[in-house]
Parts: structure tokens; sequence; C-alpha cells
């Protein structure tokens, strides 16, 4: 029975010399995986263009009803995005969310994509709607900010020629 | 020095000691806190206060981290609601803290803590104690203890709940189990110093500790100890996971600090006897020539104490009820009884020189 107890207390013993394996979560972040789908982020093209277009289909296709998409027309003196129409306002309820990925899926201009920002936690429910402020990506280096004043015509169709995705 | 001049100096001593031993308790929290934490391969508290250290990389290192959380633990507990239970005895429910706390605190009053320090201990007395001199200092200690339950179970009681009674109860049984063998190997270096004041029981230890002359003495006061401590793996009196904590589950704020005040202060005071009666006590290297070197070694002591409590708590589960029963009643009561029996019949053979002719006989 000693030697079981002695034994015991070894290991332990063991343990207190090693280095623990807590990682020190605000301070070092484990980086996530790739595919991790957490907070949502509207993207441009390179030149500055937002990809949404206003259409309602990730707003459509959400299971939890987190999305909210008004859309409204572009001109070519103040344009958002490609084509005729970009979303004026563009919410998202994060208390609704459920990180399924469907908005992803059934953007037509991979407008919407689910990235690596988990930290997603609130003091009261009106900072959990996140806005469309909030959600689009930063202008590209060598893009403009949105609206734009661009030439009459180029921007005819709501999606430009993009690489297939494959 | 006149008896007024005494009482006078214990107060100031006993003061002293006792903030002393306040900011110790503190410190065995953090020091529990950390031991475990790294037993169990976590960090522990590492919030509240560090020396930052300009590290390899991005990452700065952190040296002595957390040593303010102690503090921060006190603000808080200081701060939170205190509230009563509506149908709890209120009188009681309210000093059963109190109770709780004053024996643990009152143990370290007679605990020798260095040799005869010229200037500082009164003439008449060798040793360094807040009380030095007691001539019944081994029983006063068990008495005190033996108080130390009260506040266990009259705050289990008091607070009017089901689990805290409970936890009330198993304390009170538990502690009378134990206090027996605890008191049964108390009496071997009593014996063996024919003295109970302590101060003389560790000068009987200059050259061997009793844990060398009598370790199964030892081995059981360590053992009941723990128990009488509730520590780990004896802790079931605030069994988490059956009691939600036992008797202290209706107590916020400090009143709930003060039994985990008393907890750690009796790990301390327990440590510091156990030192004293069978590990030497003050006594080591050089400590006839420099007395003050004394508290350095009791502090080493108690220490190794605290940290063999808490790796002990760290690797054993919990006793089953009738295991610690068991335990107490069959196994460390007999041997305790067994031990003290030999050992005094040991004595009388010795002192009507029985052994005389067999020690001569090898030389000695």
């Amino acid at each position: 029975m000693i030697a079981e107890l002695a034994k015991g207390m070894g290991i332990t013993l063991k343990h207190f010399f090693q280095t623990p394996v807590t990682i020190q979560y605000p301070d070092v972040q484990r980086p996530v995986r790739n595919r991790f789908k957490g907070r949502h982020e509207l993207k441009r093209y390179d030149n500055g263009l937002e990809k949404c277009i206003g259409c309602s289909l990730c707003a459509a296709a959400c299971p939890a009803d987190a999305i909210f998409v008004e859309a409204a027309e572009n001109t070519d003196d103040e344009r958002y995005s490609p084509g005729e129409r970009f979303a004026r306002v563009y919410e998202i309820n994060m208390l609704r969310c459920i990180f399924c990925g469907y908005c992803e899926d059934a953007c037509p201009t991979e407008a919407i994509v689910l990235e690596h920002n988990y930290e997603l936690s609130f003091y009261d429910r009106q900072s959990a709607i996140y806005t469309k402020d909030m959600l689009i990506v930063d202008v590209p280096v060598n893009g403009r900010p949105t609206p734009q004043v661009v030439e009459p015509g180029v921007f005819t169709k709501a999606i430009p020629e993009m690489e297939n995705p494959a | 020095m006149t008896l007024g001049q005494i009482a006078l100096w214990g107060l100031v001593v006993g003061l002293v000691m006792s903030l002393v031993v306040i900011t110790g308790f503190a410190y065995t929290t953090l020091l529990e806190r950390k031991v475990l934490a790294r037993m169990q391969a976590r960090v522990g508290p590492n919030r509240a206060g560090y020396i930052p250290l300009p590290g390899r990389g991005k990452q700065e290192k952190k040296l002595l981290a957390g040593f303010m959380q102690p503090a921060a633990d006190a603000v808080k507990l200081f701060f939170k609601e205190d509230p009563t239970p509506a149908k709890a005895d209120w009188l009681v429910y309210n000093l059963a803290p109190m109770l709780a706390v004053i024996p643990a605190i009152l143990i370290l009053g007679v605990i020798p803590w260095a040799g005869k320090i010229p200037g500082l201990v009164p003439e008449q007395y060798d040793y360094f104690a807040i009380v030095p001199g007691l001539d019944v200092a081994a029983l006063f200690v068990l008495a005190v203890t033996s108080i130390g339950v009260y506040g266990v179970v009259l705050a289990g009681w008091a607070s009017n709940s089901k689990y805290a009674v409970l936890g009330g109860i198993r304390a009170s049984a538990q502690m009378i189990s134990y206090e027996l063998a605890m008191s049964l190997s108390l009496l071997v270096p009593v014996m063996i110093a024919n003295s109970m004041d302590l101060g003389v029981i560790v000068a009987a230890q200059k050259g061997q500790w009793f844990i060398f002359l009598q370790p199964v003495a030892a081995i059981v006061f360590c053992i009941a100890a723990l128990a009488e401590l509730q520590r780990a793996p004896f802790d079931l009196l605030e069994a988490e996971q059956e009691l939600s904590a036992g008797f202290n589950v209706e107590y916020a704020g400090m009143r709930f600090g003060m039994f985990f005040m008393a907890e750690y202060m009796k790990m301390i005071s327990f440590s510091a006897i156990a030192a004293t009666l069978f590990f030497g006590g003050y006594r080591g290297p050089f400590v006839d020539q420099v007395p003050v070197l004394g508290f350095v070694y009791l502090f080493i002591k108690i220490f190794i104490g605290l940290f063999l409590m808490i790796w002990i708590r760290a690797t054993f589960p919990r006793l089953r009820y009738d295991q610690l029963m068991l335990f107490g009643w069959k196994v460390l009561l007999p041997i305790s009884v067994v031990n003290f029996l030999v050992v005094a019949v040991f004595i009388v053979l010795a002192e009507e020189g029985l052994f005389a002719p067999i020690l001569s006989f090898f030389g000695f």
C-alpha cells in the first residue's frame, strides 16, 4: 500500500516540475483552424468596391433569421458595388447567429465570409447587432473607398469577372 | 523583569506574531493555489501583481506572478454582500466563524520560535515564544484544538441548512475519532522529554529528532493532524461534490473567509507543532551560536509541512466516510495505543536500569 501511495505522490511531484499546459488566453491566442467559422466579414473587390449587392439571399438562407439587409440603388456618381444595387443597411444579430455558414453558401458574390474572430461578447443586446460598418473589411491597398465616382457604363453586371472558385 | 513587564512583552510579541501569522495565512492560500495548480499542469493565479522581466521575443517574463492575489482576495471578501439566512440562529451564526479562528490563533501562543535571544526573551525563560515557559503547553494545544470543532459544528447547526448540518456532524465525528490517536502519539514525545513544555521538548531533541526515535508516533501524529485539520484526503466535511461545501455553505464574505483563515492558520500551527514535537522544532545547525536562526529553521520546517499537506491534497482522493472511521478507530488508534504502551514500558524499564547490562555489553 505504501508503495502505491508513494507512486501517486511521485506522479504529482513529477507534474510539479513540468511546464504548465495553460495558454494565457488574452495574452497568447491559439490560432484557429483555417475553416473555423467565426464572425462574418463583408468583403471588397481589389478596387475597393463592396462585393455585397444587397440581394438578401443570405437573409433568406439564414435559419436563425439573424441577418437584415436593405438594398438601395447604385448610381455612377455614388457607387458602392458593381451592378445595380448595394446593401444600404446590413445588420447581423450576433445573439441569434448560429455560425452555420449558410449565408456564406448562399451569397452569389462571395461577399459574406465567416472569418476567424471569435471574441464576441457584449454588455447589452444593442451592441450585439453588428452593422455594416463593423462587418465590412478595410479598403484594399490599391482600392478607393466607397462611395466611388466611376465612369458610366463600366459596372453593368452585378458580378464582375471572377475566377472560378473550383 | 517583573510580571507586569512580562505580560506587556507577551502582548507586544503576541500582536507582532499574530500579524506575521495572518500574513502567513494569506500567503499560504496563495502557496496552496500555486502548488496545486502546478501539480495539475496549470498556472494558478498570476494576474494580481507581478514583476515584469524583459524576455526574448514579444512575451515578457513575469516574476512572482500573482503575489498580490491574497490582498485582492481579502478586498473582495470584505466588500462582498454578507447575508444571514432568514431562519438561521443569528447569534450563533455570527459567533461560529470567530470560534473557529480564535483557537487557530491561540495554538500559536505556545510554539517555541527560537532559542534564548538576549534582549528579546525575558531572562527567566529559555526560548522565544508568545507564552514561554507554559508547563502544560502540550495539553494546551490539545485543549485548544478541541475547541476548534465547535466553530465548525455550530456553524453547521446555526445556518439551518441540511448540507451545513451534515458537514458539521461529520466534522464532530471525525475530530473525536482522530483526536484520540493524535493525543496518544503526542504523548510519546512528552514522555521521552519528560515535560509538557514544548520548549523543553525541543531542547530534548538536541542531537536526535524524535522522528528517528519514534517514527510510528510521528507518522500517526501527522496523519491524525491531517484529519484534525480536515484537509484532503480527510476533507469530507466540506466535500464539494456531496455537501456543496458542507458547514460553510450558507456563509459569504469575510465570515466565509474566516473559516478559511481558521483552516490555513491551523495548517501553519499544526506544521509548527509537528516540527516542534518530532522534527527538532527550531533546532538546526549553528542554532546554539546564533539563536535567531531558530526562526529560519522553524519557518523552513513549517514550509515543508505546508508543502507536504498541499502535495497530499493534490495526490489523494477523498476517503469515504466508513473508510475514514475504519481507518481512525481500527488502524490509527490501536497503533498509537500499542506504541504508547511500549514506549511507556520501555521508559520505566530504562529508568529502573534494566537495560544497563545489555547496553554495557554492546559497549555503551
